[in-house]
């Protein structure tokens, strides 16, 4: 295992400094900042409503619409050109999939929820980030969930697992990276999304998914948190 | 063994485990997944014996039989309006249901109900594909004039509204404000002036926003007392 | 909901206060809302220059970013600034996904004339080297929450993006934008914008969502750090007298003072 020591001198199954704050966008149904490391994403919902165009409505069911999006000035390097690219639209698709299968939206047939993601600083792990934050906006919202849906981008560098990969470390030069992030449902496990890119060997995949369920331990704590920070303090009569 | 892991009163968040074992049951807001009992809701625990059930502090408004609600007049035909009440459909108000004068087939339906206008309702009925049709016949039902319309998140409403009505008349009294409470959130609101309409609006926003820790009767009449100077204002018509 | 967009009972309801000297939020007519607050160097790891201006609930970021290219032939030693803003519909029920509609392209355009076309920044001092290299800098601007007067807080939010801003090193020939220097952008004026509304008779300043939808005329004022106006911009569908843009410009000068001393 050649890379022991990572480059932040965090240890390997640690993860970024996490923070999230609900309710951060007024006149959205819901909505939270979700931040890890130097990632900041903010989420808002809106709807249930009308769905365009009318024929992707389902006649039982909300339709759930992610759009992911990076900020023009969000990214380390060069200005990003603002607008949706390939990208980004295929990372609002794999979002809507990891957060669907919590969801129960039945109530709501024929309509729409959307739900928009803006990452204002990255610093890799970004559709992670989105998809935490577009988990506490939907609860926020108040629409049914059976679990919260925690994201991180596990990573395999040079044989090691590691947990949250910042930018840094995607770019390591030294040895093979494997960047795979995952999306999965804090109480049983279940993976939601899985997107790799680089190599790893069977074994090493299955160690990151077992990792990670301890990794998002931490997420889910700070997503309680932010709820209850603007709930918990109720106690009405 | 059956366990309970949370207690009555306490705020739990969508996906929390409630309870382990097979001797408890769901009600609204929770279900059961194998051997544990969930929340799907973000709320408040309410335990009566054997039954757990949530109470949301926070909800998209679905409209139930019964409800009374506050909406506007999207768009019309010949023979119905559409009235937009905050739900993914519109409702439908058709003819006969408007107002206990006969409407003649063909008539002009905007004299009734134009674009715009805003009204009380009541939900009549909603059919499993959450098709809504609504009455204008029943006493308290009405068009609205005049007056604001403030929005507020309907998991608060029955706070809002208070046991058979008791917060909201007290917001009522001491503001001398007409209120009607939807149940889909949406708050029609005319006071005697400027300053007891911002006044009763703040006393709703702060029970909307979950701001009280304790007490929400005692700290709502607190909060009314020193920004109206503890006057009443006498009987005021029921809006 | 849309009790925003069929604003019918809340435009008869604005008008009946303001008959009365009133308005819907208890403000008087030439007060902006409070607390204004900037937040600086939000997005520091990956701008140049950013931040985030809040006007009561209404929430706005805006981001700095430079590179270096090539200037227009006719213009050598001058460098380019753009300014865009990018509507998401995160901001407001009434902006939907897809290409911008008329009022996201005014408000982008409205900003363009205050932040850029009012001279803000010495673009000659951009040059690096005549001819062949000068600094572009892009500010972009997103709403990230509409509660009215977007117009203001779009150019508060460039303007103070811009006073943020560092400089990036360049080292052989590139940008290095992983260290800044201790530069700021060379800036010729502060321009920051008021746009005052006309409903019926009556002149507001920061109109929420609502008195915006009940406009009928409206006026954006740029105005510089000598007191000059330098950008205007009428919108809506009502004309405005000489008197009424007189008035106007004297409303918008003074509320200037006030919003300078957020910065």
């Amino acid at each position: 295992m050649a890379y022991t020591k990572r480059l932040d001198g965090r240890k390997l199954d640690e993860l970024r400094k996490v923070e999230a704050k609900v309710g951060v966008i007024k006149t959205a149904a819901g909505s939270a900042m979700f931040r890890m490391g130097n990632t900041i994403a903010y989420a808002a919902v809106r709807g249930p409503r009308e769905v365009f165009p009318r024929s992707m409505a389902k006649p039982d069911t909300a339709v759930l619409r992610c759009y992911y999006d990076m900020m023009a000035f969000s990214g380390a390097g060069e200005r990003v050109r603002p607008g949706p690219s390939r990208r980004s639209k295929e990372i609002s698709m794999v979002t809507a999939k990891a957060l669907e299968p919590v969801l129960d939206l039945t109530e709501f047939p024929k309509s729409g929820i959307d739900v928009f993601i803006e990452l204002i600083q990255t610093d890799a792990g970004t559709r992670c980030a989105g998809i935490c934050a577009a988990a506490l906006a939907l609860a926020d919202a108040g629409f049914s969930m059976k679990d919260m849906v925690c994201a991180v981008a596990m990573g395999v560098i040079d044989g090691t697992v590691v947990a949250d990969l910042d930018k840094a470390e995607e770019d390591y030069d030294k040895g093979p990276v494997a960047d795979l992030a995952m999306a999965m449902l804090p109480r049983s496990g279940e993976v939601t999304l899985m997107q790799m890119d680089g190599e790893a060997s069977q074994e090493h995949i299955i160690e990151a998914v077992e990792l990670m369920k301890k990794s998002i331990k931490k997420i889910y704590e700070v997503q309680k948190k932010a709820l209850l920070e603007k709930y918990g303090g109720v106690k009405d009569e | 063994m059956s366990k309970l892991l949370i207690e009555d009163k306490e705020v739990v968040i969508p996906g929390q485990i409630l309870a382990e074992g097979m001797d408890y049951l769901p009600s609204n807001g929770a279900i059961r997944e194998g051997d544990n009992i969930i929340s799907t809701s973000m709320g408040v625990v309410s335990l009566s014996g054997r039954l757990i059930k949530i109470i949301p502090l926070t909800k998209r408004y679905v409209p139930q039989i019964g409800d009374v609600v506050v909406g506007f007049v999207k768009d019309l035909t010949y023979s119905s309006w559409f009235i937009d009440i905050g739900y993914s459909n519109d409702a439908v108000l058709s003819m006969k249901d408007a107002t206990s004068d006969f409407i003649e087939r063909g008539a002009d339906l905007t004299q009734y109900f134009s674009h715009g206008d805003y009204m009380v309702a009541k939900i009549a009925n909603v059919t499993k594909t959450k098709a809504v049709d609504i009455t204008m016949r029943e006493p308290g039902l009405k068009k609205l004039y005049g007056g604001k319309i403030i929005e507020v998140n309907p998991a608060r409403v029955p706070r809002i509204i208070g046991k058979q009505g008791s917060m909201i008349k007290i917001i009522k009294d001491s503001t001398g404000c007409m209120i009607t409470v939807g149940q889909n959130g949406i708050i029609w609101l005319k006071g005697p002036d400027l300053k007891n309409e911002l006044i009763a609006t703040e006393a709703i926003m702060r029970i909307n926003e979950c701001s009280y820790t304790q007490g929400l009767t005692e700290q709502t009449e607190a909060f009314l007392k020193e920004r109206t100077g503890g006057k009443q204002h006498g009987v005021h018509q029921e809006a | 909901m849309g009790a925003l967009k069929m604003n019918k009972i809340m435009k008869d309801y604005i008008l009946g206060l303001l008959s009365k000297g009133e308005r819907m939020d208890g403000r008087k007519l030439d007060e902006f809302r409070k607390p204004i607050k900037i937040e600086y160097g939000i997005s520091t790891k990956s701008s140049e220059g950013s931040a985030i201006v809040h006007i009561g609930e209404t929430m706005v970021i805006a981001g700095v970013k430079m590179a270096i290219g090539k200037p227009y032939e006719d213009t050598p030693d001058e460098g380019s600034l753009t300014v865009n803003v990018e509507l998401s519909p995160m901001a407001s029920e009434s902006f939907e996904p897809g290409p911008p509609n008329d009022y996201s392209i005014e408000l982008a355009r409205v900003t363009d004339r205050v932040v850029r076309e009012s001279g803000m920044i010495d673009v000659n001092k951009l040059c690096i080297k005549e001819g062949e290299k000068i600094w572009m800098v892009n500010v972009d601007i997103y709403p990230m929450n509409d509660a009215g007067n977007l117009f203001d807080a779009c150019a508060l939010a460039a303007l103070a993006a811009i006073k943020d801003a560092k400089m990036p090193k360049i080292e052989n020939d590139k940008v290095n934008y992983h260290e800044k220097t201790s530069k700021g952008l060379p800036l010729k004026k502060t321009p920051i914008s008021v746009t005052v509304i006309k409903i019926g008779k009556h002149l507001l300043v920061d109109p929420l969502v609502e008195e915006f939808n009940a406009l009928d005329a409206r006026l954006t004022i740029g105005i510089d750090e000598a007191n000059n106006p330098c950008a205007i911009q009428k919108g809506g569908d009502a004309p405005l007298s000489a008197s009424d843009i007189d008035k106007m410009i004297t409303l918008a000068k003074e509320k200037v003072k006030e919003l300078r001393k957020v910065l």
